[in-house]
């Protein structure tokens, strides 16, 4: 590995192989991608057969029991293996490019994080194939799903666990990446909203996934292993799962939000041609809107019977977020007042955004009102309000961002009008699909429910949230269409592609040489790509050293077999309360795989491998042409 | 894969230095040593001297946590003031313990009380 594959053309079977044991924060990050829009476009597919089924009244276009399936499998693999994926391909892409870094901290963690979870998403998908999908909604709330017949929640317990296990070591990467590998000059308050926002919400990974970890735990030895953790006619307590599920699940949502927020903080400044306003007041909300999150998990839990004192101090608790929200959505609308605004499709995505997540964040705090909140409480006004957050927030992000950094990460772009057609078409569905939903719940149409009466004023409106699912689902395939057309477009091959880049991503020369910088940058002040050019640097960028041999570490198979290993023993765990003979020298065998590869790496020295000089010109002059990156 | 074998010759008085930091490095650590195991005895003694449960159960949960600081003070190394980015670590171990605690205080007070 330490030859550099200059202007060589690979074989399909050299380029699998360099994807399947690669340890580049870059390809990761594109592998993230792809693999979260596979689950994206999966769970959106399922959302559109239970509208398709909630359409008109006593529908039998699919079953009770199916619908079941199709709801469970959407929240969760929206939550877990969409959204936090998608969310996780931008930063392993940017983050090391925003801060300077070569890599990430850990670049193996990296891609075994990345395996486990791919890994643990394949295995809860196998469910649909293998007797039946999870049952019992996202949050499988123990009486419900111990008593669910079939292996489904089974696939749901195993395939989180293994799929969360990823997503810890990817979040441990991420604090230990932007604490110790930023470049010298990106002092914390220097460092750009994106970064801080994966920052804070890797820290929120950090913990809160442990307590969704130990929930998954109880889960599995009840399940699967006899015990009798929620089983209350064993002395057990049903509503711990409740609490611990809450206790992760809370958090979760401001773990996904976080990025969302620091993207559009990247887009606003770039297109509003103008400095982020209230910089230090956004990374306090920040901090203070992960550690308010932790602090809010029973508001979910109202109906339950805590007792008024309870509901009463969670209540105020979940209030009192939307304070530092506020004090962000300010700031967006006061670096959009006055800047110079270009409109382009992440702008639009940003602009779309700040009315439809401050309307999520309205019916928030109406639910936060514990009164309130007796009377909403499992009705559609639910599912309207964390949809609203959710595709108006995260969703809206997810776009912009695709649009806005498909350059840095493929060297191509993404077609701008094809781009506005999708806006359009998905924020119309959008909003057609939810905001009549508030009012479906303020009628008194409970969610979770396959089918519903005629006449009781309900049917009108199902009609239309259907149809703005199907625009809804238009608008996801124009964005597909969008992605397949820009392998067609010719490459960039320039820096600063909008033209106003502010952070240090936008100061590399395109495409992205796998070291990322031939020297390390030295940053001289906030948005050093936009400081850089106002001094009239034709680079963009001060270094910090003199050209010298880069280290860089190597590729590994490891991470897939260690991941593979858990996947088989996943199985085995499966089949144990079926009482097959196999049941355990499975699990022993892929345990065993998993740790023989785990030992295989503490035992190999790695040391990686260095780039000298000569080939680093050499790089420069292939991807640049004559003279290099000049 | 080659290991890493550099060997650099100690000077006398770094010899000497090293020597003495270790031997203050020891007697610390046998002292917290002790301290620990005095602490885990007191926490037997309550239990058997019979004491009221409204005594015992805050009692053995103070002294669980003291147990965890010096842990992680003086064995898992968050005293050495020159450690690589040893204000980071404590933040977020102390950030990490004003998170829980509030919710182990909402469940003993509030939720399940």
């Amino acid at each position: 590995m330490s030859s550099v594959a200059v202007s060589k053309k690979k074989g399909f079977g050299a380029v699998l192989w360099d994807y399947l044991t690669t340890v580049d924060h870059k390809k990761l990050g594109v592998m993230y991608l792809f693999a979260g829009v596979l689950f994206f476009a999966i769970a959106g597919f399922e959302a559109l057969l239970m509208r398709i089924q909630l359409m008109v009244p006593n529908n039998d276009f699919i079953s009770a029991g199916l619908f079941n399936e199709l709801l469970t499998m959407h929240g969760t693999t929206m939550l877990f293996l969409a959204a936090t994926p998608l969310l996780f391909g931008f930063m392993n892409a940017i983050v090391p490019l925003q801060i300077g870094a070569r890599d990430v901290a850990f670049p193996f963690l990296n891609s075994l994080g990345f395996w486990l979870f791919f890994l643990g998403a394949l295995f809860l998908h196998l469910s649909f194939f293998m007797g039946g999908a999870p049952d019992a909604g996202w949050t499988s709330y123990a009486s419900l799903s111990l008593y669910s017949p079939g292996h489904g929640i089974d696939f749901y317990v195993l395939g989180l666990q293994i799929s969360g296990a990823g997503t810890l070591i990817s979040g441990i990467n991420f604090i230990v990446t932007i604490i110790t590998m930023r470049a010298p000059g990106m002092t914390f308050m220097r460092m750009p909203l994106f970064t801080w926002t994966t920052l804070i919400s890797s820290s929120l990974i950090l913990f809160a996934f442990p307590p969704l970890t130990v929930g998954l735990f109880f889960m599995l030895v009840d399940r699967m292993f006899g015990a009798n953790f929620f089983d209350h006619t064993m002395g057990g307590n049903t509503i711990i799962w409740e609490h611990l599920f809450w206790i992760f699940g809370h958090p979760e949502v401001y773990i996904l939000v976080l990025p969302a927020f620091g993207l559009f903080s990247e887009i606003i400044p770039v297109f509003a041609r103008k400095r982020l306003f209230g910089y230090s007041s956004m990374v306090f909300a920040t901090i203070l809107i992960g550690f308010l999150g932790f602090m809010v998990w029973a508001h979910h839990m109202f109906t339950v019977g805590m007792g008024p004192t309870a509901n009463a101090i969670f209540a105020i608790a979940t209030m009192a977020i939307a304070v530092p929200t506020g004090m962000k959505v300010f700031n967006w609308i006061l670096t959009i007042w006055g800047g110079s605004i270009k409109v382009t499709v992440p702008m639009i995505y940003a602009l779309g955004f700040i009315p439809s997540f401050v309307a999520g964040g309205v019916t928030g705090v109406m639910m936060a009102t514990a009164p309130l909140d007796y009377q909403l409480h499992d009705s559609y006004f639910i599912v309207a309000h964390f949809h609203y957050v959710i595709v108006g927030g995260i969703v809206t992000a997810i776009f912009a961002s695709m649009h806005y950094y498909w350059p840095i990460m493929f060297n191509r772009t993404l077609n701008e009008k094809l781009g506005f057609v999708t806006f359009w078409v998905f924020f119309i569905g959008f909003h057609l699909t939810f905001f009549l939903q508030h009012f479906l719940g303020l009628m008194g149409m409970p969610r979770r429910v396959f089918t519903f009466q005629a006449d009781q004023g309900w049917d009108l409106f199902n009609y239309i949230s259907s149809i703005g699912a199907i625009m809804m689902a238009i608008g996801v395939v124009l964005l597909v269409i969008n992605v397949l057309l820009s392998v067609k477009t010719p490459p960039v091959n320039r820096r600063d592609y909008w033209g106003d880049g502010r952070s240090l991503e936008w100061s590399i020369q395109l495409p992205v040489p796998f070291y990322n910088f031939k020297q390390t940058p030295l940053v001289r002040g906030f948005d050093p790509c936009w400081l850089e050019k106002q001094e009239g640097n034709k680079e963009m960028m001060t270094y910090a050293e003199p050209l010298g041999d880069i280290h860089m570490p190597n590729n590994s198979i490891l991470p897939l077999i260690m991941s593979i290993g858990l996947f088989i023993a996943a199985f085995g765990a499966l089949y144990h309360p079926d009482g097959v003979s196999w049941s355990v020298p499975v699990i022993v065998i892929g345990l065993g795989i998993t740790v023989l590869a785990m030992i295989t790496r503490s035992v190999k020295d790695d040391h990686g491998f260095h780039v000298h000089v000569e080939e680093v010109i050499a790089t420069e002059e292939h991807l640049y042409g004559k003279g290099g990156n000049k | 894969m080659g290991h890493h074998n550099e060997v650099q010759a100690k000077s006398q008085a770094q010899y000497e230095y090293d020597r003495h930091h270790n031997a203050v490095h020891m007697k610390k650590q046998v002292v917290n040593f002790a301290i620990m195991i005095f602490l885990t005895f007191l926490a037997f003694a309550v239990v058997v001297a019979d004491f009221s449960p409204y005594l015992i159960k805050p009692f053995i949960l103070l002294l669980a946590g003291i147990q965890v600081v010096l842990q992680l003070y003086s064995f898992m190394h968050m005293d050495d003031k020159n450690g690589h980015h040893i204000g980071v670590i404590s933040t977020y171990v102390w950030s990490g313990a004003m998170i829980i605690f509030p919710v182990f205080l909402a469940f003993v007070t509030i939720i399940w009380w």
